[in-house]
């Protein structure tokens, strides 16, 4: 043989079941050691960002729901605040609460999944079992509200697209009550199983230096122990009103972001309950003519909406020249959307900042030197969804 | 002696506490559903297949005001319109492509006759493409669904305005 190079190269996915998408390892191996990794994106690749510069405003919003397809209220979210900033609306207090009570559910919603998802990696088959049936409690919410289970599009420009569900309240408190419960279930499963810890613990450590220069946020970056957390850092949508903690590790290691993803749900839970109980009263849609879309029900009789209805609907609205910028905290970490305006009715051009993308750039660091099964965990750890790494 | 220590405890007093989580559910009801056969009731508010609706005495509520296309993110509307007997507005063509459409359902927010609704099936798989291109034919139906939350709305204002109840 001619080659002796002491390496072998591995190529791990695109078709792999624990890479959860299609992310692409390649992968220096040196024995089980792991001598140099290198993630290759690109295979789900959808163009998300320059479709929505083809598109009127309102119509560019399903596009983020199918980008980080486990947290679409976020997405929307996150859209609709950078598109009211550009445009300088004022929203109705109800409407604030009613987003951040959903964003958060949608936070339980993700960190479910990861849980399952993570623990199925690593070998605990029945946690995918148990976290989809809480998470199937949300998706009826979604659904509830929304119409769909997961490409919601619930969160408009302006407001919601309905009023909130007659039954969102009871819906809501039932999943206050029913999941710390499931939590301790969890907990005994995972949290003291000897073979869960092994698998975990010190493994895809990354220090909180390193984690500040990758650019790393959410978990990823709490978990090393840095307090950042746009919620508390940069409130938006009223999360300057709720009180709650920001959960936070030590050490960045797998089994730390594991504790704090599980405390993290239990703080989402916490604002829950703090904004269901102090939901106030109002509309559900801001009252801007000519920008939102007005209520179906003055559509039908008042004469001045049904213009403004068929102004919207076939030519949206004129948006003013400039730039904005606006970060939310997503469960995977920060989700940014940078819109720069040229005046017309679609945005120039849309960026978005993919918690995802960024975190994934950590993944080399995270498992080079050590072993070549470590590099499940570590991807899972990350949490990525490839919808949102490849737009 | 240490390590011997540890793993007795790991087997007999936190391994169990693992256990316990299984055969708790191992007595408890199933969450799944049998799903062909058994399937769980949709939210009003669900968007599944796309219907057009017509009023009591058969004609189309729908007059090709193109509204819906142009509200449709993903160009899946395809109408062309013609007139009626009574002179009246009317689609001659009217289709929507299944394979584009995302069910996001703007088609139905922007309707101002009232006339698309979003139904509750979303069983849609089939062999051939061209069976995905539905025409208006297909999709005409009297009632589509009783509790769309759009006609809730709609009778209210109605009652409200003292205007006939013309959606039964
Ligand atoms: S379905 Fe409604 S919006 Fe679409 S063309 Fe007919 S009347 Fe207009
Ligand atoms: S549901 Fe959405 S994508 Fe489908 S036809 Fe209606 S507007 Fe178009």
């Amino acid at each position: 043989m001619s080659n002796t190079r002491k390496e072998m190269t591995l190529n791990m996915g695109p078709q792999h079941p624990s890479t959860h998408g299609v992310l692409r390892v390649v992968l220096e191996l040196d024995g089980e050691r792991v001598v140099k990794a290198e993630p290759v994106v690109g295979y789900l690749h959808t163009g998300i960002e320059k479709t929505m510069e083809n598109k009127l405003y309102y119509k560019a919003l399903p596009c983020t729901d199918r980008m980080d397809y486990l947290a679409p209220m976020s997405n929307n979210l996150g859209f609709c605040l950078a598109v009211e900033k550009l445009m300088e609306i004022e929203i109705p207090e109800k409407v604030k609460w009613a987003r951040v009570c959903l964003a958060e559910l949608t936070r339980i919603n993700s960190h479910l999944v990861w849980l399952g998802t993570h623990a199925l990696d690593l070998g605990a088959m029945s946690m995918l079992l148990y976290t989809f049936r809480e998470r199937e409690m949300i998706l009826d919410i979604y659904e509830a509200c929304g119409g769909q289970r997961m490409m919601t599009t619930y969160i408009r420009i302006g407001g919601l697209a309905h009023d909130l569900p007659p039954d969102f309240d009871k819906r809501v408190r039932e999943i206050i009550k029913v999941i710390p419960e499931r939590l301790v279930d969890y907990e005994n499963l995972l949290t003291r199983n000897e073979i869960f810890i092994n698998r975990t613990r010190n493994v895809a450590v990354i220090s909180a230096e390193d984690a500040i220069n990758y650019g790393l946020s959410g978990p990823m970056l709490r978990g090393s122990g840095v307090n950042h957390d746009l919620r508390k850092d940069n409130p938006y949508s009223g999360y300057e009103n709720f009180d709650f903690e920001v959960a936070l590790g030590q050490k960045g290691d797998a089994y730390d972001r594991y504790l704090l993803r599980l405390k993290e749900i239990r703080e989402s839970l916490r604002i829950i309950e703090q904004a269901i109980d102090g939901m106030p009263e109002g509309p559900y849609l801001a009252h801007v003519p000519g920008v939102v879309l007005p209520p179906k029900e003055d559509i039908l009789f008042k004469m001045e909406s049904l213009i403004f209805h068929f102004k919207i609907i076939t030519e949206g609205f004129k948006s003013p020249f400039g730039a904005v910028y606006q970060g939310i905290e997503s469960p995977k970490g920060e989700l940014g959307f940078y819109i720069s305006s040229d005046g017309s009715n679609k945005p120039n051009r849309v960026r978005v900042r993919p918690p995802s993308f960024v975190n994934l750039a950590a993944l080399p660091k995270l498992v080079e030197g050590g072993l070549f099964a470590d590099v499940v965990c570590a991807i899972g750890s990350t949490d990525i969804v490839l919808g949102e790494v490849d737009r | 002696m240490k390590e011997v220590l540890k793993a007795v405890v790991n087997v007999f007093l936190k391994m169990p506490l693992g256990f316990m989580v299984t055969i708790k559910y191992f007595f408890r009801k199933p969450v799944t559903l049998d799903y062909p056969h058994k399937k769980r009731p949709m939210a009003p508010r669900y968007r599944g297949r796309h219907y057009l609706e017509r009023y009591d005495d058969g004609t189309e509520r729908c007059v090709c005001c193109g509204l819906c296309a142009a509200a449709c993110p993903a160009d899946a509307i395809y109408m062309e319109p013609e007139e009626n007997e009574k002179g009246e507005r009317r689609a001659r063509i009217y289709e929507i492509n299944l394979l584009r459409c995302i069910f996001c359902g703007f088609c139905e927010e922007a309707c101002p006759e009232e006339a698309i609704f979003l139904g509750h099936e979303y069983e849609f798989s089939d062999y051939e493409r061209s069976s995905f291109l539905w025409t208006k034919e297909q999709m005409l139906v009297q009632h589509p669904r009783k509790d769309n939350p759009f006609k809730r709305i709609y009778r209210r204002v109605r009652k409200a305005y003292g205007a006939p109840d013309k959606i039964s």
